[in-house]
């Protein structure tokens, strides 16, 4: 888990490149097909945007502001994610909670839900006639969809389930024996959650983070749904994007594109600066 | 052979040779199906694709239950989005039998590409309608209460017809429109109403029927100006022709119009 020191890293990588000619057949035909499948769409929006009118069509009003509002929501969605997640994680993966096989399943429940079905049922939850919503409405005036707040819990409720599944992975791969030292060296519970679990499973949480924030970016159905669909408050890119598709196909492209290249800009930074060196995470 | 519709006729030959079927060139892969039959016009097989505006749901899934009812062979499928997104999917080779689009303007993004097979004909009319909760919580009354700002209101996108429909009644009733939400698809404007989220939505009166005891409508005369004309067609490229005509005949038939009539709509007045 520590870092190798950069010798070693060096050789590795020249190692890596040598070996490299040597996967085996059975692997590498479908990892070609697997790549070809992913990278093909990318390259239809390639051939398809219209060069000439990027400039004209990225100074169109909306489209900054709609940018800022999803990196805004995406970040903010990821860190309520993991305020909120990796403890869950941790009950899932350590605790000897009663009906811990139905838990984990309920946590998955959003990644099955249809999006458009789990914005409808942040309705019934926080809507003005929904079950928690109707009481802050009544006691305290305050209404949740159609706001930015209610951008950021539709892309919480959706991404957050990726960033508990790989937290909790990543716990069940660490040795417990660490923990168990720690014990025995007197650390309660919480002093070794936050000083010897949580630093060893840095690299899961880091990689659920990025797939959290990842998929929060492109949320869609939740968010009109349950934020609906308002320039400046709660129009994010997708939307952006989904709305440009009815009339102006052409600047759905050339949006898609600003959004692909920002959160690929950023996840390769991340990369290079955060979790570069954990090496097998991402 | 023009460049762009080259793609089509690759799917088409595929998807003729998969069937297995000896046609002629350039003959529809569903003509030998249908030519097979000798009872005419009942005998409908293989299937049926219809593209259709999203406010055409209920009544289009009711006429096509009839049409497979008296066609045990037939099975009809049905698109149903938004009229732009149909139009894009359509000529982006979608394969489809029917377009029924909530307005001219996206039948004419399909004409313009060559791909209907006979004129377009209008088949019925949709008026704008005021879409509020059964008690009617935010006392709405008309156009100009979707400029109160205390109110929870839905308008759809000006990108979608609905939409472009708001901005012309709002235009003509004088009203600067302050909504929170602009929907993608009229359904989904009714949806919020339904669900009590907003106070009122200005959505199509064929959605206002559709709701039952749901919501309550609310007419406006300023609606008359900015009538929708749903015009219909077969498309060219229709995998299934024979049923495709079929189809278009039973929504033209006074059974269809009567259906229309029951969900809302209304004659076309032309």
């Amino acid at each position: 888990m520590t870092a190798p020191p950069p010798d070693s890293r060096r050789a590795r990588a020249g190692g890596r490149r040598r070996t490299g000619a040597g996967v085996p057949a059975p692997l590498l035909v479908p990892a070609v097909l697997g790549v070809a499948f992913l990278v093909l769409p990318l390259l239809g929006l390639l051939v398809r945007t219209p060069w000439s009118s990027v400039g004209e069509q990225l100074a169109a009003p909306g489209v900054g502001q709609a940018l800022r509002l999803s990196l805004l929501c995406a970040t903010l969605a990821t860190l309520l994610s993991l305020f909120l997640g990796v403890p869950l994680a941790w009950v899932l993966a350590r605790s000897s909670v009663r009906w811990r096989g139905v838990l984990r399943a309920l946590v998955t429940v959003p990644l099955v839900l249809p999006p458009v079905v789990g914005g409808v049922a942040l309705f019934l939850v926080l809507g003005r006639k929904g079950l928690i919503g109707s009481w802050l409405d009544e006691a305290f005036g305050i209404t949740i969809p159609f706001t930015t707040t209610a951008v950021v819990i539709a892309e919480t409720f959706v991404a957050m389930p990726f960033l508990v599944i790989s937290v909790e992975g990543a716990l069940r791969a660490a040795d417990t024996r660490f923990e168990d030292v720690a014990a025995t060296l007197g650390a309660g519970r919480w002093t070794t959650f936050r000083r010897v679990t949580l630093p060893l499973v840095a690299p899961g949480v880091g990689a659920g983070a990025v797939l959290c924030w990842a998929r929060a970016l492109g949320e869609f159905g939740a968010t009109i749904t349950f934020a609906g669909n308002y320039p400046g408050t709660t129009q994010t890119m997708p939307l952006a994007v989904y709305l440009a598709l009815q009339n102006e196909p052409e600047a759905a492209i050339v949006l898609s594109l600003v959004l692909l290249a920002v959160s690929l800009a950023t996840l390769l930074l991340l990369r290079d600066r955060w979790l570069g060196r954990s090496g097998t995470t991402l | 052979m023009r460049l762009r519709t080259l793609p089509l006729a690759l799917v088409l030959l595929v998807t003729a040779a998969c069937g297995g079927e000896a046609d002629a060139p350039g003959a529809p892969a569903g003509a030998a199906e249908a030519a097979t039959d000798p009872s005419g016009g009942a005998g409908l097989t293989g299937t049926l694709t219809v593209f259709a505006a999203a406010s055409l749901t209920d009544v289009f899934e009711d006429l096509g239950e009839r049409l497979e009812g008296e066609n045990p062979g037939l099975a009809v499928q049905f698109n149903f989005a938004g009229s732009s997104a149909l139009a894009t999917q359509i000529t982006q080779g979608a394969p489809a039998d029917v377009f029924a689009s909530a307005n001219q303007s996206q039948m004419t993004v399909v004409t313009d590409a060559g791909l209907e097979s006979a004129d377009p004909e209008v088949f019925t009319e949709n008026v704008l309608e005021i879409a509020v909760p059964p008690d009617n919580p935010g006392e709405v009354t008309g156009l100009a209460d979707f400029a109160r700002e205390e109110l929870a209101l839905a308008v759809c996108a000006p990108a979608v017809p609905c939409g472009a429909a708001a901005e012309d009644v709002f235009g003509i009733a004088g009203v600067t429109p302050l909504p929170d939400t602009l929907e993608e698809d009229v359904r989904a404007a009714l949806t919020k109403v339904e669900l009590g989220e907003v106070d009122a939505a200005l959505v199509y009166a064929s959605d206002v029927a559709s709701a039952g005891d749901a919501v309550e409508g609310i007419g406006f005369p300023e609606a008359e100006e900015a009538v929708n004309e749903y015009p219909v067609c077969v498309l060219t490229e229709a995998p299934n022709p024979e049923a495709a005509e079929a189809f278009v005949e039973l929504v033209l038939s006074d059974e269809g119009q009567q259906a229309l009539e029951d969900a809302g709509f209304r004659a076309p007045s032309a």
